[in-house]
């Protein structure tokens, strides 16, 4: 521990909220490299920049990802961060742990690295922040023996994330945790030796509330939802009438497609089911009355991805509805199929979104064997500049 | 030599013994108080949540603490939400309140459920990221400080989702966010010419430039950017370290509004512009925290109850949404992008 004066991220102990700045304080106790990147951080506020230079390629043996590279600019004068990588730690499904699992990582980081972590990164990787290149490997070692691998980076697959799902949630409408783990065990090679044109995402959600953001985020989006009607529970809908819940404003008036109705005088909620979107809006309200049917499968969508580099786009549909089940040949058969043909086409930094879009949906749709429906557009086209197949006219 | 491709460990074997009995059999939830959800099973069994905050940069001590807390209260298991919150799970309601004043005194509140402010979703900044805009933490710790109530409280019309990006990379669904900072650049990037004739690949940095602005210059075996194209994305700077973007003097973070992932009602939407620009003012960015105050105090008074930011503006309209939060509409809300016609008002219907 240094008596280096820290005023400007002391500011940041203040206040309500936890601090990140305590956090780091109570690493640098123990670990020279976190008490200098509370130097290099209060020197980031002096001046408001980073001080990071470009990642180096630095790894472990046998992959070429799970480890971003992290140089100082100021390593002189910070000579504990002038290497400071990351390692992204594969996370297990649902981000449960025991307590004794944490407690390995915790040994294992306190060992190589600065002690300090993000619990847990956007992706959904634990996230150990700050080692030398000569500890990544001892620290891979232990991590392994511990039972963990690593996460993906770079043009590869990134580690794939869900929801909690079954494990807790009425909603869940797909086993999100074994799905993300099946995912994440067959396309290992993927996700350790990064070989795309960029990064791909999958994530998985029970339902359509999207509690991972699966739809704005993942290439490769698996939605849980159901083909049948929502299960109703007329005594559960009354209590909550009973109980002062003004059903038609909060429920009746707000369904997107109006396939409710509220016969207040017999005290009746009844669905339309096949006006239904399955929005989960009423059920969000109403948990105890209402659930989702008992037909239950997944809608796959594809292209999710934030603005780099051509915008960004929520994911589209592309199977409304697929039965997931273990051990979920077709779902890893349509990211085999998808990802080749997306390493086929597409060019450096092109998100498979991206692709589709610069090449046309019915290039896609017909390389992956899939029929167009309704359910992928919101509208057809306007225009009238679409193309025909050469065998769909007369060459004469 | 360490074993590879093992994957991560299986979750099952991370599951608390009331979790792995009832899963997939949940029934029903409701929400106790702000941070504490009760579920019920269709076996009748009953599991509390217990939702605390974290500023999801912690030190292996926090870790540690927090499992001490999983063993005396939960059977030693916990997990970690897609918020960065840690939840603990109990089968003894009696355990509730006792783990609460337990988690207090290690300074961690309870809440982030129902109509309320969730922990923000958010990137590295100036702690670990070579292409920040701005600093991540810091302005969340700031902005948390600030909405603190509105974490242990659930009093908004709706939930409220907040997300930082330390630049328009966006790591984390900061693009779909009720309210979303985005750290921003606002010049051209500079070119190390020698440096970059040393180092980069130059058909992957023209590619990376969204607007087509840069071009090779084989005389200098490195590039041109034209300045009236560039609109200061970074991309370029990701692919060489020669292009440099950072300019303490003009970076800052732009707020956008509105958006959403859940499907619940309207489909999910995209955040959009209500800020361009804010200076960077650490350590507090007092005008970011004003200005994130101001859209939700705004939103709070005016939304109808269930009504996110986004469905809340599309009700009252943009024009209203300006009025009413007092932002200045300048041209930088008009996009000039790929898609942006699609955005222009093709009706004569408007409001004043």
């Amino acid at each position: 521990m240094t008596d280096r004066k820290t005023p400007l991220l002391d500011e940041l102990e203040k206040g309500p909220w936890p601090s990140f700045v305590t956090e780091i304080k109570r690493a640098g106790k123990k670990s020279a490299k976190a008490e200098d990147l509370l130097g290099q951080l209060e020197k980031s506020f002096e001046d408001k920049t980073g001080y990071w230079k470009h990642g180096g390629i630095v790894g472990v043996r046998g992959y070429g990802g799970g480890v971003i590279g992290r140089y100082s600019q100021k390593g002189e004068e910070f000579p504990n961060v002038a290497e400071f990588h990351t390692v992204r730690v594969n996370q297990p499904a649902g981000w449960f742990y025991t307590s004794d699992t944490l407690r390995k990582i915790c040994d294992i980081w306190e060992k190589h690295g600065s002690g300090l972590t993000n619990l847990h990164g956007s992706t959904g990787d634990l996230i150990l922040l700050g080692t030398d290149t000569s500890k990544l490997q001892p620290c891979f070692d232990d991590l392994s023996d511990a039972g963990f691998d690593l996460g993906g980076s770079g043009g590869g697959l990134r580690t794939p994330s869900c929801c909690v799902g079954p494990a807790r949630c009425e909603y869940a409408c797909i086993d999100t945790l074994d799905v993300t783990h099946e995912i994440t065990m067959a396309f290992q090679d993927y996700i350790h030796r990064p070989m795309w044109p960029y990064k791909f995402k999958i994530k998985v959600s029970g339902c359509g509330n999207d509690c991972v953001a699966a739809i704005a985020r993942a290439d490769f989006t698996i939605i849980g939802t159901w083909r049948d009607a929502i299960r109703i529970d007329d005594a559960a809908v009354k209590a909550y009438v009973d109980s002062g819940m003004d059903i038609s404003k909060m429920v009746v008036q707000k369904c997107p497609t109006s396939a409710l109705e509220w016969d207040a005088t017999n005290g009746k909620l009844t669905l339309c089911a096949e006006d239904c979107v399955r929005c989960m809006h009423c059920i969000n309200v109403m948990p105890k009355a209402l659930r989702p049917g008992v037909e239950k499968g997944a809608s796959i969508l594809v292209g999710g991805k934030a603005p780099v580099v051509q915008g960004a786009m929520l994911s589209w549909v592309i199977v409304p509805f697929m039965k997931l089940e273990p051990p979920y040949e077709d779902l890893k058969d349509l990211i085999t199929r998808i990802t080749e043909w997306w390493d086929e086409h597409g060019k450096s930094r092109e998100r498979l979104g991206e692709l589709i879009y610069r090449k046309g949906m019915r290039y896609f749709l017909r390389d992956m064997g899939l029929e167009p429906t309704p359910q992928m557009v919101m509208a057809p086209r306007t225009n009238p500049y679409w193309f025909w197949w050469p065998e769909e006219v007369n060459k004469g | 030599m360490a074993r590879t491709d093992i994957g991560p460990p299986h979750y099952q074997e991370m599951l608390p013994p009331v979790i792995k009995e009832n899963y997939g059999k949940w029934q029903y939830h409701e929400i106790l108080r702000p941070g504490v959800l009760k579920h019920v099973s269709e076996n009748g069994v009953v599991v509390f949540t217990v939702r605390a905050a974290s500023p999801r940069l912690v030190s292996v001590d926090f870790i540690r603490d927090v499992a001490d807390l999983a063993d005396k209260f939960c059977g030693g298991f916990l997990r970690f939400t897609s918020r960065h919150n840690v939840e603990f799970l109990l089968t003894d309601e009696h355990q509730v309140e006792p783990l609460i004043t337990a988690l207090a005194a290690k300074g961690l509140p309870v809440g982030g459920t129902g109509n309320s402010v969730s922990n923000m979703i958010h990137t590295q900044g100036w702690v670990h990221c070579h292409t920040p805009a701005t600093d991540a933490s810091g302005i969340v710790k700031a902005v948390m400080d600030e909405l603190y109530e509105h974490f242990v409280e659930m009093k908004l019309p709706a939930k409220l989702r907040l997300a930082l990006a330390c630049c328009i990379n966006m790591c984390g669904a900061v693009h779909c966010s009720d309210i979303a900072i985005c750290g921003i650049h606002r010049v051209p990037p500079t070119i190390d010419h020698e440096l970059f004739a040393k180092v980069s690949e130059t058909p992957s940095v023209v590619a990376a430039c969204p607007t087509y602005a840069i071009k090779p210059n084989p005389k200098t075996k490195s590039i041109t950017i034209n300045e009236e194209k560039c609109m200061y994305c970074g991309n370029c700077y990701t692919m060489s370290p020669a292009v440099n973007i950072m300019n303490p003097a003009n970076d800052g973070v732009a707020i956008f509004v509105g958006g959403k992932v859940s499907n619940s009602r309207k489909p999910p939407m995209f955040s959009k512009l209500a800020i361009p620009y804010l200076p960077n003012n650490p350590p507090r960015w007092p005008e970011v925290t004003e200005a994130v105050k101001n859209i939700v105090h705004v939103w709070a008074t005016n939304a109808r109850p269930g009504e996110r930011v986004g469905e809340w503006i599309e009700r009252v309209g943009w024009e209203r949404f300006f009025k009413l939060t007092g932002i200045p509409f300048t041209d930088k809300h008009i996009d000039d992008f790929t898609l942006a016609p699609t955005t222009f008002r093709s009706t004569t219907n408007f409001k004043y």
